[in-house]
C-alpha cells in the first residue's frame, strides 16, 4: 500500500524529511505498525520515535490513537504534542 | 463562523467591526488575544517560529469552532492564528465570540482557546537570547484545561 507520510516539528527534524511516499508491506495495518516499520528503517527514524508514547498521529488530517487502522488512509502524519495558542 | 491561519498580523478592532457589521442581534462580544511573551519557563526568549500542518490546522480549528456553536448559542465566532516568525509583543492568536448574552460569549471563548491549544496542529519553536532554538513542550495544565470541558456535567 502506497501512502504519503508527513512529519512535523522535531519529528521532521529527526527524520530529516518533511514528507515521503512509502510502500507499506502487507501486515502493517495500524498506526503503531507503521511506527514500528519506520523505526526499523534507520537510526534517524528510531531516534524520532524513541520517546515512548510521545509522538502523535493523524490519518487524513484527523487525530487518531496509535491503535487506529490505516486501511484506506492516503496521508499519515506524525508530530509531537501540539503547542499552539 | 470562520477560521484563518495567516502569517500577517491581525487588528482586533477591525476584526470585531467586520464581525458585527450590519447586525443588531449581537448583545455580547468577547475577544481573546494571545501575545508572544519575552520569557518562558523562567528563561528569556528573543522570538519564536510557529509551524503548522496546512489543511489539518484549518480543519481542526473549524471542528473546534463548530463544537462551540453546538454548545452555546453563538451569533458569530472567529479564530485567527498566526504562523511563521514572531517576536515578543506580537499577536499570536485571536478568538472572537458573539452572542445575545455575555455568559455564552465568555464560556465559548474560553472553550475555543482550551480546545485549540490541545487539538490544532501548531508547534512553537523558541529562540533563546543565545541564538539557540528549542521546541516548546506541551503543558499538562493545557491538557487539564481542555479536559474540564469533557465532563458530562460541567464543573464550572
Amino acid at each position: 500500500m502506497s501512502v504519503k507520510i508527513l512529519y512535523f516539528a522535531w519529528v521532521r527534524e529527526r527524520t530529516g524529511k518533511a514528507e515521503e511516499i512509502v510502500d507499506l508491506p502487507a501486515g502493517v495495518s495500524t498506526v503503531a505498525d507503521v511506527v514500528a516499520w519506520l523505526k526499523a528503517r534507520g537510526p534517524e527514524y528510531a531516534e524520532a520515535f524513541a520517546p515512548p508514547g510521545v509522538v502523535r498521529a493523524a490519518l487524513d488530517q484527523t487525530h487518531v490513537p496509535l491503535t487506529a487502522s490505516i486501511a484506506g488512509a492516503r496521508e499519515i502524519a506524525f508530530f509531537p504534542p501540539v503547542t499552539g495558542g | 463562523m470562520s477560521v484563518r491561519v495567516q502569517a500577517e498580523d491581525f487588528d482586533v478592532g477591525a476584526e470585531v467591526a467586520r464581525l458585527t457589521a450590519g447586525r443588531t442581534d449581537i448583545g455580547a462580544i468577547v475577544t481573546f488575544a494571545g501575545l508572544v511573551r519575552d520569557e518562558n519557563s523562567g528563561g528569556t526568549i528573543a522570538g519564536m517560529t510557529l509551524e503548522h500542518y496546512p489543511g489539518m490546522t484549518e480543519r481542526e480549528l473549524a471542528r473546534v469552532e463548530a463544537e462551540a456553536g453546538k454548545r452555546w448559542p453563538l451569533q458569530a465566532s472567529l479564530i485567527v492564528h498566526r504562523v511563521g516568525a514572531l517576536k515578543p509583543g506580537d499577536n499570536i492568536v485571536l478568538v472572537v465570540t458573539a452572542s445575545a448574552h455575555r455568559q455564552a460569549a465568555f464560556a465559548a471563548a474560553e472553550f475555543l482557546m482550551d480546545y485549540l491549544k490541545t487539538r490544532a496542529p501548531f508547534w512553537k519553536k523558541e529562540l533563546g537570547p543565545d541564538g539557540k532554538q528549542h521546541w516548546v513542550e506541551a503543558r499538562d495544565s493545557d491538557a487539564a484545561a481542555a479536559e474540564r470541558w469533557e465532563a458530562p456535567s460541567r464543573n464550572r
